[in-house]
């Protein structure tokens, strides 16, 4: 029997966990194994930072975790739900329901409008147009959105308030999990460092999981804990960027 | 997902505007060039159509359509009054006759000679005079199209003044008078048409031993039609044909004998493949264009009959304005150029389903391609940059 801490079990308090996940790409010489045995837990809570050298599986591994690719073998439960053991739709059912996306482009429709943008995720569940296009303005409200930027297209934004509209648009139907790829790697250090304060705050909410996949060093102190991935492994999960070995590859 | 579908395809005005046009293209040249076949082919049967009142047309068994004139005896039209189910028979003259102009030109004509006690088979609207005037010696009555054009008399200095009431002409050097003016539905042949009395056209004719085009008869009431024609056809050995059978025979023969259907089919083929090359290959663009947000969308939570329902929606939504644009701008091509032309025009709402139909195939076929491109898309595309 699991033991229960302020009346939530203590399963429940684990977000993600992986267990000897294995994804190989191609088949035969040109097979290229991206994971080798990944073993990982992600707290509901915490912001998981997850760093390393181009190539060693970071995007394949937020890409299982995240839903959108299928594991080869090994575990990995969210919020124990395996999803090989689901069908196709009840994996995008779960998706869209349970995880917020952060991406590195960014990824907003340019022909429709900020507030637009944020209330997709609303629009995919179910929920009409208006009522989600007025959810997303106050979610936009708290990213610092006046009225006028709310109607705006995305391609009158800037970097960062595109990136900002992004992370609205991957809270506004209150995910347990959130999975960024690269946030900040378009953008210059400040706003890079003003986006992940905004991702610490509202993010974290509600005892939501976060796993951002970076190779910015300097947004390393909004990490709760930080895993190093090398060769398609988990070679080290730390606290803080201070504890962190050296990798054998530099992080690009 | 409907509204994101639609801001989607608005949104991209450039690849939108190239979808409608082409399918407006496609669908113009499908509406347009199957009305003007429409309107050739009826053109073929027009006589049948403007003499409406004969149920049954009699005519020498080697006839193959209305204008492949056979003629045959006077005598068949009593051999055929005599057949049982018959309420009367009339004999009527069809031939192409030359007209001389003032100026001392020919032009070759349509001369109807008409029973000359009944004159059935009249012309359906008379413009100017009655039909009862075709009694006068060497009346004759022109169609208003002939009358202000082909017929018409060129001054010296060019200017054409219509025939008119009055008038004196000579057809195949006999002496006539108009004596009015009617309209027609415009023959295959678009030469001018001239009515008189049978008498009047058989001596306007070359002087030859038979000179009966049809014997148009007019069944008893409650008469089966068909069943009228194979007793004429057994008591006097000609060819007797119900009206709809005579065009439908018509139809068939212009359609098997001459290069049209194959001209204009392949004006429509041209058409559909214009349609498929220009807006499929823009509405495949403008899905792979959008690739990286139906990836995206997938990734959020949108299954795939999300996804395919957003594409048939842009799809129909392209077809629909094409088409109605299409059909729009072919219609008021017709209404426009067929009032000031000889244009053969005729668009019946059959043409106008088969156009909506190769419009839809066209989008559908299109889809089919962007849709298969999107159901396949890994959502994990959108962690790649």
């Amino acid at each position: 029997m699991s033991a229960t801490i302020n009346g939530t079990t203590q399963e429940a308090r684990v977000a993600v966990n992986c267990k000897e996940l294995t994804k190989t790409f191609g088949t035969g010489n040109a097979a290229v194994k991206a994971l080798r045995g990944v073993n990982l837990e992600v707290r509901s809570g915490e912001l998981l930072m997850l760093v390393g050298p181009s190539g060693c599986g970071k995007t394949t591994l937020i890409s299982v975790i995240a839903g959108v690719l299928r594991r080869d073998e090994g575990d990995c439960k969210i919020f124990d739900q395996d999803y090989n053991r689901m069908s196709e739709d009840d994996t995008t059912e779960f998706r869209g329901v349970n995880i917020g996306f952060v991406f590195q482009a960014f990824n907003l429709i340019p022909s429709l409008t900020t507030a637009e943008n944020v209330g997709t995720p609303l629009i995919i569940n179910g929920m009409k147009p208006r009522a989600a296009v007025s959810k997303a303005r106050e979610i936009l409200v708290q990213v610092g959105f006046d009225e006028r930027m709310m109607s705006s297209l995305p391609t009158d934004l800037s970097g960062g308030q595109q990136q900002r509209v992004a992370i609205a648009r991957a809270l506004v139907h209150q995910p347990r999990l959130i999975v960024c790829d690269e946030p900040t790697s378009a953008l210059d250090g400040e706003t890079g460092h003003k986006i992940m304060e905004l991702l610490h705050t509202l993010g974290r909410g509600e005892g939501r999981a976060l796993v951002v996949v970076t190779h910015d060093s300097r947004i390393y102190e909004f990490a709760d804990r930080i895993a190093a991935m090398e060769d398609g492994r988990i070679t080290q999960v730390v606290d803080s960027a201070s504890q962190l070995k050296p990798m054998q590859k530099k992080t690009d | 997902m409907n509204f994101i579908a639609l801001k989607m395809l608005f949104g991209d005005r450039a690849k939108y505007l190239g979808i409608v046009i082409g399918l407006t293209f496609a669908s113009l040249l499908i509406t347009q060039q199957s009305a003007i076949f429409a309107g050739m082919m009826t053109r073929t049967f027009s006589f049948l159509s403007d003499v409406a009142l004969p149920d049954i047309w009699v005519v020498d068994p080697q006839v193959k359509y209305i204008d492949d004139i056979r003629p045959m005896q006077d005598t068949e039209v009593l051999r055929v009054r005599g057949v049982e189910g018959v309420q009367w028979a009339v004999p009527l003259y069809k031939g192409s006759l030359a007209m001389r102009r003032t100026d001392g030109t020919y032009q070759s004509c349509v001369v109807i000679g008409l029973d000359d006690e009944t004159l059935m088979g009249g012309p359906p609207t008379m413009v100017i005079g009655k039909l009862s005037d075709l009694r006068r010696s060497g009346g004759v009555i022109v169609d208003a199209t002939g009358a202000a054009g082909k017929l018409a008399h060129i001054q010296p200095d060019g200017t054409r003044v219509s025939l008119k009431v009055g008038d004196e002409m000579e057809i195949n050097d006999n002496h006539s008078v108009v004596v009015g003016i009617c309209k027609v539905t415009q023959t295959f042949q678009a030469n001018p048409v001239i009515y008189t009395t049978y008498s009047s056209a058989t001596s306007f004719a070359p002087s030859q031993r038979l000179l009966l085009s049809f014997v148009t008869v007019k069944a008893k009431p409650g008469q089966d039609l068909n069943a009228l024609c194979r007793r004429i056809e057994k008591a006097t050995g000609l060819r007797a044909y119900t009206r709809d059978e005579f065009k439908m025979v018509t139809f068939l023969y212009y359609l098997q004998y001459t290069g049209m259907p194959i001209n204009f089919l392949t004006a429509v083929a041209l058409g559909f493949l214009v349609g498929v090359a220009i807006s499929g290959q823009t509405f495949y663009n403008f899905t792979l264009d959008n690739l990286r947000y139906f990836g995206t969308l997938k990734a959020m939570g949108a299954k795939n009959g999300m996804l395919l329902r957003m594409i048939l929606l842009q799809a129909l939504v392209v077809g629909g304005v094409g088409y109605g644009l299409g059909v729009g701008a072919a219609s008021a091509w017709g209404m426009l150029i067929s009032g000031r032309t000889q244009l053969a025009f005729r668009l019946p709402w059959h043409l106008l389903v088969v156009s909506a139909v190769a419009v839809l195939v066209i989008c559908l076929s299109s889809a089919a391609l962007s849709i298969h491109k999107v159901m396949k898309l890994e959502p994990a595309v959108v962690f790649r940059s």
